[in-house]
């Protein structure tokens, strides 16, 4: 299966939906373009695509010109500018899939719907698509259907799955079978399971309600600041920058509005502990939220929550009702005089890049999930010009335990300079996949023995964008000096193959580029097609100096950390597996190299001629 | 941010800090570029543009401040720092992100009106870009579009640099042009079905042909009015203007 395929889509007959419908969409959004998120997801699941006449009513109510519509419409995977069909399903194509059976699981499901992925069929009712991982990597294989999740696909499932879709079963009822769930915790848990392996002591054991909400008023907002700071907490979203610093930078100096984002974006391929946090200490996330609108004096929160977690959706709106009617949220929360805070979700449309917490911003903002140049940050100028604290699901759902726990507790936790714990999202070749909370400093080998995977050959920390490690690194240490990670754990046994998992991982970056900037969106396509090469046995000695040429180029010049971080899976590969590359280039016994490259043969005409070959480039077509 | 205080009295508050080693003198929110361009130290450059809104996407203007790497155009001068900016280091890392535009649309030179008066073309003389270039073409194939009276647009040159959106957008207040899409497959268009249907006229400053630094933007029956030869890049290499002030 080649990465990322995608087949022209047979075009589907559909008319525009009417106007005054989308207008009255707008309207429901207060016509408010900074909604532009929100009118677009409620625009493509009613009418399954946004098509041009919708641009131009959404732009005409929102005062924005339709081109401005189109570029966000166009950014996001989720949205469609082409009719879908009515049930929409998204097969995760990461590479754990691939490793667990996605083939299989692929050719039931084109086989029972009559269509090839990529492919809408003619009556309107689905539409196959490949997506990047939704954050189920622990039961891979693992599909979307609209809005609802489905795990451990099988190709018996899939058939069956495929086949009561075809009978007219809602996605809902498929997803949660028999009778109706008693709550959105249950509903949740029957869809997705939460895998919880390790309970730690900070946010998976037993956790009191609010005990850190009903310290923060007890003292000042000050005060909270400087046990944050005390407390060593770093942030776990991935560049772990140290929270106390970013509450006491957001609090200060005069602003009319401010504001606390949670990001629960979690698009980091092999991440998955947010989502069980989401679903098992929802009302923790929250009151670390409310803590840090406390101390930064924020009124307005937001939580941005990618749009593969839809599903949640339900369950974390009436945790947010609930907290509201206990006067946990809202105005004068828990009997403080001038302590309002609310807060709303900010469903996402697929793009992992808006985990960046400018995009993330601009994207909540109602724009295409582009970075913001910095300075300024977001601290300082963030959501709608004002400052705004950006924290992990993870970090706020740490600072609630620390206000009741104390400084010192989560301090005396872990190692120096990576204090407290840490959930690890494993995956991939172990006995037990799934949330481990661990203090950190666990090596990997130690690691990998708590979960059952010593045999691995390889293991990926901290996902893509992290470091690729091989058995005799195994002695590294999980903490941010060492091995830092958002979470992601990904084991790979002896039979896997480093260069399609690292062909896979730039495939990636490719797709989730934003385009902003030159290095990021040209060079990763370059870095993709190298690998291509190496994989099919046509790289030449010189070409190993070339990824390390090219991969410092991106790393060097990249707007974001996406582009600063993609070409890792190239570089941190050919420090841990040279022998991988180089067997890949070696010429054969009698020096003539058995791959005679007729692609190389050609290139100084090709380049003289400054076009290509119609005959030998079967790319040649775009 | 200004020069004059609450008082009223005009206060010194510029600021000295270095490029290549050469002291230059600031205003409080230049930016790295601004302060180097008033004291006649060019640093290359593609999407940034006077009178436009600063974007910072092509990243030629990629500098060093105390070991990390910034777009000059965007970054803040900072009192007391130290700028790398002409290192081979950084001219190579330069040189490839202009091979990267290069690389990623389709650029046939001789056959190009836009020769001679091209900034992508300029930038790879300036940055010495002799040698055969290494990385895969990626050739677009966009249609070309020619449906206005006056104006056409070849976005296969296109180098993403932005400068006709903001310009329509910021400076003739139209908001002609826009992106779409996401990663590679990020492009110009147009807001309409073509450019027939917009506003557009070829008297915007958006069409003018300072802004496209490239060949993508093309006014109807003007081209090589100019001929070959007494273009903007053969009178002296791109920068030179403001290298020249230095000097005066
Ligand atoms: C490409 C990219 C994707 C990211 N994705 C996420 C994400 O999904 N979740 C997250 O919390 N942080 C993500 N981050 C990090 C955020 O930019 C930011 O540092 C983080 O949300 C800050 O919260 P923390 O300090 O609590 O970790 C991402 C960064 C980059 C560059
Ligand atoms: S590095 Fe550049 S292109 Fe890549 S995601 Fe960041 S801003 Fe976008
Ligand atoms: S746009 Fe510039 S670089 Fe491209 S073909 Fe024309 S002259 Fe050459
Ligand atoms: S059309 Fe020209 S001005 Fe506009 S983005 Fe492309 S290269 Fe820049
Ligand atoms: S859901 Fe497939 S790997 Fe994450
Ligand atoms: S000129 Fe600074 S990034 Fe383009």
């Amino acid at each position: 299966m080649d990465v990322q395929t995608s087949q022209a889509p047979e075009t589907v007959e559909a008319a525009p939906p009417p106007k005054a419908e989308i207008l009255e969409i707008c309207a429901e959004y207060g016509n408010d373009r900074h909604r532009m998120m929100d009118i677009l997801h409620t625009v493509q699941n009613r009418y399954r695509w946004i098509a041009p006449e919708t641009m131009e009513a959404i732009a005409e109510a929102t005062d924005l010109s339709r081109i401005q519509v189109e570029g966000v419409a166009s950014f996001y995977s989720f949205f469609s500018l082409k009719p879908k069909g009515r049930v929409t399903i998204r097969l995760c194509d990461d590479i754990i899939d691939r490793f667990h059976g996605l083939d299989a699981v692929v050719a039931e499901f084109e086989r029972a719907l009559g269509i090839k992925m990529g492919q809408t069929s003619r009556d309107g009712a689905f539409s196959l698509e490949f997506t990047p991982c939704i954050g189920m990597s622990d039961q891979a294989p693992a599909a979307m259907i609209n809005d609802v999740v489905i795990t451990k696909l099988t190709r018996e499932k899939a058939r069956d799955v495929a086949n009561a879709l075809r009978a007219g079963e809602t996605p809902e009822k498929i997803a949660v079978p028999g009778f109706s769930p008693s709550s959105a915790h249950e509903r949740a848990n029957r869809m997705v399971n939460s895998n919880i392996r390790h309970a730690g002591e900070v946010l998976l054991g037993p956790v009191p309600q609010n005990a850190g909400l009903t310290k923060a008023v007890s003292i000042t907002p000050t005060q909270i600041i400087t046990t944050m700071e005390e407390s060593g907490l770093r942030g776990c979203g991935g560049a772990g920058f140290v929270t106390g610093r970013k509450w006491r930078f957001a609090a200060g100096g005069e602003a009319e509005r401010r504001f606390v984002i949670c990001n629960a974006d979690e698009g980091e391929p092999g991440t998955f502990k947010d989502r069980v946090l989401l679903t098992e200490r929802p009302h923790l996330l929250i009151e670390g939220m409310t803590v840090a609108a406390r101390a930064v004096g924020a009124r307005e929160g937001i939580i941005y929550l990618r749009g593969e977690y839809e599903y949640l959706r339900p369950l974390l709106e009436e945790v947010l009702d609930e907290r509201r009617a206990a006067g946990l949220l809202g105005t004068e929360i828990m009997g403080v005089r001038n302590f309002h805070f609310d807060i709303r979700i900010q469903l996402g449309a697929g793009a992992y890049v808006c985990g960046e917490e400018g995009a993330l911003i601009s994207s909540c903002e109602g724009l295409p999930g582009e970075p913001k140049t910095r300075p300024p940050f977001p601290v300082q100028r963030g959501y709608l010009g004002y400052p705004t604290v950006v924290n992990n699901v993870e970090t706020f759902c740490h600072a609630a335990r620390i206000l009741d726990k104390g400084a010192k507790w989560f301090f005396d936790m872990g190692k120096e300079g990576s204090h407290g714990t840490k959930l690890f999202s494993v995956s991939g070749d172990c006995l037990n996949p799934g949330i481990y909370e661990l203090p950190y400093g666990h090596s990997i080998w130690e690691l990998l023995s708590i979960v059952g995977g010593e045999d691995a050959a390889a293991v990926q920390v901290g996902g893509p964008s992290g470091t690729m490690i091989g058995r005799d690194s195994f002695s590294r240490k999980l903490t941010f000096d060492d091995l830092a990670t958002g979470g992601a754990i990904i084991i790979f046994n002896g039979s896997r193959n480093i260069l399609e998992i690292v062909e896979y991982y730039m495939s990636f970056f490719v797709h989730e580029s934003c385009g902003y900037c030159t290095p990021c969106r040209v060079g990763n396509v370059f870095l993709q097609k190298a690998i291509a090469k190496f994989r099919k046995g046509l790289a030449n000695p010189e070409d190993i100096e070339y990824l390390r040429d090219l991969s410092s180029t991106i790393i060097e010049t990249s707007r974001c950390g996406l582009g600063i971080t993609s070409p890792n899976p190239v570089l941190t590969t050919l420090k841990s597996f040279p022998l991988i590359y180089s067997t890949m280039t070696k010429p054969t016994k009698d020096g003539i190299r058995d791959t005679f490259d007729i692609q190389a043969a050609i290139d100084g005409a090709r380049k003289i001629a400054k076009r290509r070959s119609y005959i030998f480039d079967k790319d040649f077509s775009q | 941010m200004s020069a004059i205080s609450d008082t009223g009295t005009r206060r010194d508050t510029t600021f000295t800090f270095t490029i290549d080693g050469v002291e230059i003198r600031a205003q409080p929110g230049q930016t790295i570029m601004e302060a180097a361009d008033d004291a006649g130290i060019y640093i290359p450059r593609l999407c940034d543009h006077e009178g436009l809104r600063h974007q910072g996407s092509c990243r030629v203007c990629t500098v060093k401040v105390g070991g990390r790497s910034v777009s000059a155009c965007t970054q803040p001068a900072n009192p007391g720092t130290n700028v790398e900016s002409e290192t081979p280091y950084l001219t190579k890392l330069r040189r490839d992100l202009v091979e990267m535009l290069f690389h990623e649309g389709n650029h046939l030179c001789p056959m190009c009106e836009a020769s001679g008066n091209c900034e992508l073309q300029a930038m790879a003389y300036r940055l010495d870009m002799t040698n055969p270039t290494k990385f895969p073409y990626l050739e677009p194939n966009r249609d070309l579009d020619a449906s206005h009276p006056d104006i056409a647009l070849d976005t296969n040159r296109c180098i993403s640099c932005g400068r006709c959106i903001r310009a329509s957008m910021d400076v003739d207040g139209k908001g002609l042009f826009g992106y779409v899409g996401r990663g590679i497959k990020r492009r110009v268009a147009v807001n309409g079905m073509d450019l027939a249907h917009t506003d557009a006229a070829v008297t915007d400053h958006a069409i003018s042909a300072e802004v496209c630094p490239v060949g993508c933007i093309i006014r109807k029956r003007e081209g090589f009015r100019i001929p070959i030869g007494e273009r903007e890049f053969d009178k002296g290499l791109i920068g030179h203007e403001i290298e020249e002030k230095a000097n005066a």
